[in-house]
């Protein structure tokens, strides 16, 4: 459109208009900002800790340095980036839009989760400063509570107000999801991103608050020496990871759920078809939250807990296989006969599927407890989750980052630019991580800041392949660049999407819809 | 919480359709802010219930020190506050503003009684060296190398006393002094206190939220932001302030009855 049209971006000005805003659609690409920074920040501690292992024994800094430095990888990657990442940035953009809502229900509620979330960064940022922690993004006790220096206590401080940030939000999104759908959009006629947005946000108001407790209890551990977690006053550090792990196993689906739901958005739009199943993706979305309360166990094979929870957990952590399996066989048997267009997003739908599948796979070997005992605190399972945490969320964010570009912004993303960001981070992830399968049965352990010269091809292969996935991402981000400056106008639906927010104008005017929108039928009417 | 109002006054904001629509909406966002919260001190009962039934002893000697009669009168007291939330809420509903305002008053008057209480028991228990985990412990060594606690030390002054001087010089009556003995001489008895301090002192600083939250729709009541028409914040505070309430009605029995 050649005219200059009212929307969101223009409906106010001025750098103080973008920090009190109401509006969801901004409080997304303030989160967008803020969570790319901290992932580039996330991501050279990354590059860091990889040239680090390029050798053995001392490469460019000492071991306490290695150490903290793959705490804040671990901590910034985990905390304020992968959790929040989908839900906060294309959650807040597209859910209120995608049932036909003016904005979410709460808006102030809204940027004050924005507002937590930068607070908390600067808390938990602060003790780069102050005194550096170097526990590892788990905290665990009792190193964290008696060895290790004061870091700790404003660290996890730092995490417990990301994770009030993090249920505000979620709650947010439940009552955005009950009560502001558009007449005729009933329950069984949201997007699958909506579903996906649903069932996370479910699992960050139900796990979250178990997170602040134990975060809680280590600060007064340090504080006050409770004794909960420290043996020698009668306390036991494994409730600790009882504790932690209720939440950290749930979040892990917190980070892959919205990953799967742009994968349902993506396949649907670039297979020209219906999605099958839609009901089964639906629902098992809610299936895996369910599930994911019942496996925490599974960390704690090692850890000395009875041979019968071993069994039981090592069970129903398979189970998390069912849900899971189930919405891959349906995205497939959507591509089936469908009229693929493998542009950029639709690329990295693909590579999200080959790499979360082996990902999964990797994840029964060690949900089994025999094997695990081999594996465990291995390089196999840095690969294992890896492979599911950016394998999976990092390739759905990129693709929602170019499929939704167009609507967010009103310009198109080079697909080119996009394809061949694709075409380094997936190979360049597959040279980092598939080696560290073969490290981890090898035996080189994780976390180590040494080790034996056995393994130094490997690890250098693997060092290699992270400065590929850097320079995709450094790609992809020239890519957003390039198209805010010189981008080709977009049009209201440059993909042919069938989803409510391509009805509207790109970028969407202050309040979505002139007029409210009526729905008759489901999401994906393609044919 | 605060509530989606744009505008302050009694109009709906721009994406409801209704007001009763908005009402509905963020009484359900209460309703899950609540949840968390339960789910929140569900760590602690957790916690708090692995080690009673690993060290029955350690509870059952450390509640013993705890005053029950201070703990049943602040039970009664926010008891009591709930009710006069419950009627503050209601009177707003009907109109009836100063009988609104006086109901939220008193509501706010029995949390800083509450609280008033909660600091006496806790000087006492720092007096008498009852205090969680490390700080249980004196710089000194026992004679066969142990570490001493704060009341271990207090326990050999008195010894030395009468129980008269007891009495006088360091406030411990006869069953205080038995209960003391007791605790004295069962292991790891800090880890008690730590579950008393971590759980009373959070329950505690929601009282104090609870109270700043009483406060702010005191003020919408007294300047008629708050009315017949609209009265979501009044009634998400009273929610709020109930589940402080509930919550303080199961540490009760937990802290001070059930040893």
């Amino acid at each position: 459109m050649a005219h200059e049209q009212h929307n969101y971006l223009n409906h106010q000005k001025g750098i103080w208009s973008w920090l009190t805003t109401l509006d969801h659609k901004r409080i997304g690409i303030m989160y967008f900002v803020a969570i790319m920074s901290f992932f580039f920040l996330g991501g050279v501690f990354a590059l860091l800790v990889r040239a680090e292992l390029f050798t053995p024994g001392k490469t460019l800094f000492s071991a306490d340095v290695y150490n903290r430095m793959m705490t804040y990888h671990g901590a910034i990657m985990v905390f304020m980036v992968i959790v929040p990442g989908i839900p906060a940035i294309f959650g807040n953009f597209v859910l209120p839009i995608m049932i036909g809502a003016k904005d979410v229900a709460f808006p102030r509620l809204n940027l004050m989760s924005w507002y937590m979330l930068m607070i908390g960064a600067a808390i938990t940022g602060s003790t780069l400063f102050l005194e550096n922690v170097d526990t590892g993004w788990t905290f665990y006790t009792p190193y964290s509570s008696i060895k290790t220096g004061l870091g700790v206590i404003p660290m996890v401080l730092g995490v417990f107000i990301i994770g009030f940030s993090s249920i505000l939000t979620g709650l947010n999104f439940i009552v955005t999801t009950h009560k502001l759908r558009a007449p005729g959009m009933t329950m069984n006629r949201i997007p699958l991103m909506v579903w996906a947005l649903y069932s996370t946000a479910i699992l960050q108001v139900l796990a979250t608050p178990v997170l602040a407790i134990t975060l809680l209890l280590l600060i007064a551990e340090k504080t006050l020496g409770v004794g909960i977690f420290d043996p020698q006053l009668g306390g036991d550090p494994v409730l600790f990871q009882h504790f932690f792990w209720f939440y950290s196993h749930p979040a892990v689906y917190i980070m892959i759920l919205p990953a799967m739901g742009v994968i349902s958005e993506l396949v649907a739009t670039y297979s020209r078809k219906v999605i099958f199943g839609y009901t089964a993706i639906a629902y098992s979305s809610l299936a895996i939250a369910g599930v994911s309360f019942l496996v925490w166990g599974h960390h704690m094979f090692v850890s000395g807990q009875s041979e019968f929870a071993g069994i039981l957990f090592s069970f129903i952590t398979m189970l998390v296989g069912v849900p899971t399996a189930i919405k891959l066989f349906n995205w497939i048997a959507t591509m089936y006969k469908g009229s693929i267009r493998l542009d950029a997003p639709m690329l990295f739908a693909i590579g999200f599927m080959f790499l979360f599948t082996i990902g999964g796979l990797t994840g029964v070997y060690l949900a089994s407890t025999g094997m695990d005992v081999h594996f465990h605190d291995t390089y196999f399972v840095v690969a294992h989750f890896h492979y599911v945490m950016v394998g999976g969320t990092l390739m759905a964010l990129m693709g929602a980052l170019i499929y939704w570009f167009p609507k967010v912004t009103g310009k198109i993303y080079s697909d080119l630019t996009g394809r061949i960001s694709w075409v380094f981070i997936f190979s360049g992830f597959n040279v980092t991580f598939f080696p560290q399968f073969i490290l981890g049965n090898m035996g080189m352990p994780r976390r180590y800041y040494d080790y034996l010269p056995t393994f130094t091809e490997l690890n250098q292969m693997s060092t290699f392949g992270s400065w590929l996935i850097g320079t995709g991402f450094l790609i992809g981000l020239f890519g957003v660049i390039y198209a805010l400056l010189k981008g080709k106008e977009a049009g209201n639906n440059p993909f042919g999407g069938k989803t409510l927010e391509w009805t509207i104008p790109s970028p969407p005017p202050h309040e979505n819809f002139e007029s409210t929108p009526v729905l008759t039928g489901g999401p994906y009417e393609y044919r | 919480m605060s509530t989606a109002n744009h505008s302050g006054g009694f109009h709906h904001a721009h994406h409801f359709n209704s007001a009763e629509h908005q009402y509905e909406s963020s009484k359900q966002g209460i309703w899950l802010f609540l949840v968390t919260e339960i789910l929140m001190f569900g760590g602690l009962f957790v916690g708090y219930s692995i080690y009673h039934s690993l060290y029955p002893q350690v509870f059952h000697a450390g509640s013993k020190q705890l005053s029950v009669v201070l703990g049943a009168l602040n039970t009664v007291v926010l008891l009591f506050s709930s009710f006069t939330m419950a009627l503050g809420i209601n009177y707003v509903q009907r109109g009836l503003k100063n009988k609104a305002i006086i109901a939220l008053a008193v509501t706010i008057a029995c949390a800083a009684i509450f609280m008033v209480v909660k600091f006496f028991e806790y000087t006492h228990k720092f007096h008498v060296g009852t205090v969680p985990g490390k700080y249980a412990y004196t710089e000194e060594l026992s004679a066969s190398g142990e570490k001493v606690t704060k009341v271990g030390a207090l326990l050999a002054e008195a010894n030395k006393l009468s129980v008269v001087e007891r009495e006088h010089k360091l406030h411990l009556d006869e069953t205080e002094y038995e209960h003391l003995t007791l605790l004295e001489k069962t292991k790891n008895w800090p880890l008690f206190f730590g579950f008393y301090f971590v759980m009373s002192g959070i329950h505690g600083l929601h009282v104090l939220a609870g109270a700043f939250l009483i406060f702010w729709v005191l003020l919408k009541v007294i300047r008629n932001q708050v009315g017949p028409e609209y009265y979501t914040p009044v009634e998400g505070v009273g929610l709020f302030w109930h589940v402080v309430d509930l919550i303080w009605i199961y540490l009760f029995p937990l802290l001070y009855l059930v040893g």
